[in-house]
């Protein structure tokens, strides 16, 4: 009974987004002062996937990973690569007389190969630096991204990933609609949720709570967490490609450790081992970073005052305070280890205690 | 070799880099029996349980469990064979509930959980109250019988325990080794490693007395508990001249 209650709002309530998302998208213009909502919510959606697979690793298995900018690259060059139209890849490849690929793959297909490369490129790594504990697996991580952001850009590999040189002209459909992100986005942590309420999911926290008793618990650890790394990766890789849709081109350097130390405040922010905390806090960011301190950029005039310490690069100043702020009063984040849930509110209001914690209204 | 024997242990050696903290003990385990290896600290007994379960590689030696060879196996094949460790300091899964923790103990089973989590229950009626609650903010003889509950999830031949009296009330200790005679008139093995050699010999059949890695006493858990010399250095009376 409930369980269908909560499936039938649930679904509901996926159907409201989608409708708002659809008439918010027709009614503002480009122009318009509000245009930058549209772009929040687009990259939001974005950042909150490649969020929820760090949380996967950093937050339910216990893996402090700092790789993700690195997976993320991987996928969006995949993307690009695989998708460019095979009419434009003369100019493209300028360069490389075209490139050594001389096909295209529809914009689905070329998604979920990239997610299928960084899958690859981790489980490859994985076997050699999950022996690794802590800090020592998150130097080792942030180690691999560096070296993939120099080796896609190495000049002996121009035909494949263009050098240094942006790769661009493929189709771009997260850009052109909100609803696009948001739908696979929306999909991808729904099957991370799956997976985290699954038996795997329980190996995984496990692991992150007592690593010996796991072990004496019959868990393997080396396949579990060569489980985990592998599918967070391959869906920080889906995101990479959503993200070079959105950017509309794509370049190594733009993959630093900058993005992956970004990615990680989310998570920290939203609450590490909270997957809706990791949503929430992903429009947060972005929409402050993007959109809601750019006045403090500014210089504003009110009537002969003007306003002490607005300039260009107050922004961050203001941000980093608001960070600090967070890490010294909510050191849990937004939501801890809570999840968000709609059963859990309209049990509330209709006064009902309900002790399972579930998931409900992500994407 | 006989079949009463659910464990062997032969001249087991465990050696951590150059130092030897098992000196070639050899001891048996009869189905159906508690067993003690009694000892004082870094006598060797929780580097015989770590390697019988696979946690510790053994440098040498023969375990044998119903008859089969296990020295060397990893944890998840030993577990998978009815044997289970209950950890020292008890380890439970602090940010999982405790229906979680009794779930993953059950982690190798692929069948339904419904009458273990049953019996577990029946076991420890305050685990039931509790099961929604996280493990971290149990008690610490609430963990214990987690740890214990957890381990019985298995549906083990042989449960094994690293001192399951560690930083208990004397109380609730006596609820642990209540609790330990209740699950071996059930029909489980168990072979216990205890530093309160009190109450791990008055709860024995059978017990090994362990000293720098080495077996220097064997005997009915009575007769150990009688023992002059057992008195003097466990259970805290003065040896006579």
């Amino acid at each position: 009974m409930k369980k269908k209650r909560d499936l039938i709002i649930g679904l509901a309530l996926i159907v409201v987004l989608l409708v708002v998302l659809r008439i918010l998208e027709v009614n503002i213009s480009p122009q318009s002062q509000w245009a930058m909502l549209l772009t929040v919510l687009k990259k939001g959606s974005i950042y909150a996937l490649v969020a929820v697979s760090m949380n996967l690793l950093n937050g339910f298995t216990g893996l402090f990973s700092l790789g993700q900018a690195g997976f993320m690259m991987i996928g969006a060059y995949t993307y690009a690569i695989f998708t460019i139209p095979v009419d434009q890849r003369e100019m493209v490849y300028m360069y490389y007389d075209g490139g050594i690929i001389q096909f295209a793959l529809p914009a689905v297909l070329g998604i979920i190969l990239a997610g299928i490369a960084a899958a690859l490129f981790a489980f490859l790594i994985g076997i050699p630096v999950l022996r690794l504990k802590s800090d020592y697996l998150a130097i080792a991580t942030l180690g691999f991204a560096e070296i993939m952001k120099a080796l896609f850009q190495w000049d002996s590999l121009g035909p494949l990933t263009n050098g240094s040189n942006m790769l661009r002209s493929y189709p771009t459909p997260a850009s052109a609609s909100v609803i696009y992100p948001f739908v696979v986005s929306g999909i991808c942590i729904a099957i991370i949720v799956m997976l985290i309420n699954s038996t795997y999911g329980r190996a995984f926290k496990a692991i992150r709570d007592d690593e010996i008793a796991a072990e004496a618990m019959g868990i393997n650890l080396a396949h579990h967490k060569r489980i985990a790394f592998t599918v967070s990766s391959f869906f920080a890789g889906i995101s990479g490609a959503l993200l070079a849709m959105f950017q509309t081109n794509v370049q190594a350097k733009s993959f630093n450790s900058a993005m992956t130390y970004e990615i990680l405040l989310i998570v920290v922010i939203g609450g590490i081992g909270s997957v809706t905390g990791s949503v929430i806090s992903s429009f947060l960011f972005i929409a402050c970073s993007e959109w809601l301190l750019r006045f403090l950029d500014e210089q504003h005039v009110i009537g002969d005052f003007t306003v002490p310490l607005l300039r260009s690069g107050f922004r961050k100043v203001v941000f980093s305070i608001i960070i600090m702020v967070i890490v010294l009063f909510f050191r849990q984040g937004i939501m801890g280890t809570r999840e968000f849930s709609i059963s859990g509110i309209i049990d509330k209001i209709t006064g009902k205690s309900r002790k399972a914690k579930r998931e409900g209204g992500n994407s | 070799m006989s079949d009463q024997n659910i464990l062997e242990v032969r001249d087991l050696n465990v050696a951590y880099g150059g130092i030897k903290a098992v000196k070639g003990i050899s001891f048996d385990v009869p189905k159906g029996e508690v067993v003690t290896l009694i000892g004082a600290n870094g006598a060797g007994k929780s580097s015989t349980l770590r390697s019988i379960c696979g946690l510790v590689r053994p440098s040498s030696g023969s375990i044998r469990l119903n008859g089969e060879e296990i020295a060397g196996k990893t944890p998840e094949v030993i577990v998978s064979k009815h044997i289970t460790m209950v950890p020292e300091g008890r380890r439970v899964f602090a940010d999982l509930t405790v229906l979680e923790n009794l779930k993953i103990g059950a982690y190798l089973r692929k069948d339904a959980l419904d009458d273990d989590l049953a019996w577990v229950y029946d076991l420890f009626p305050r685990l039931k109250e509790r099961s929604w609650q996280l493990a971290g903010t149990l008690s610490g003889g609430e963990q214990q019988m987690l740890a214990i509950g957890r381990a019985l999830m298995s549906r083990p031949d042989l449960i094994m325990m690293d001192e399951p009296s560690l930083g208990l009330a004397p109380i609730v200790v006596q609820g642990v080794f209540d609790i330990i005679r209740e699950i071996n008139r059930q029909g489980k093995t168990i072979l216990l490693v205890e530093q309160n050699a009190n109450m791990a010999l008055h709860a024995a059949h059978h017990g090994y007395v362990m000293e720098v890695g080495t077996i220097t006493m064997s005997g009915t858990g009575r007769e150990l508990a009688d023992d002059e010399s057992v008195k003097a250095a466990y259970l805290g009376k003065s040896r006579k001249a």
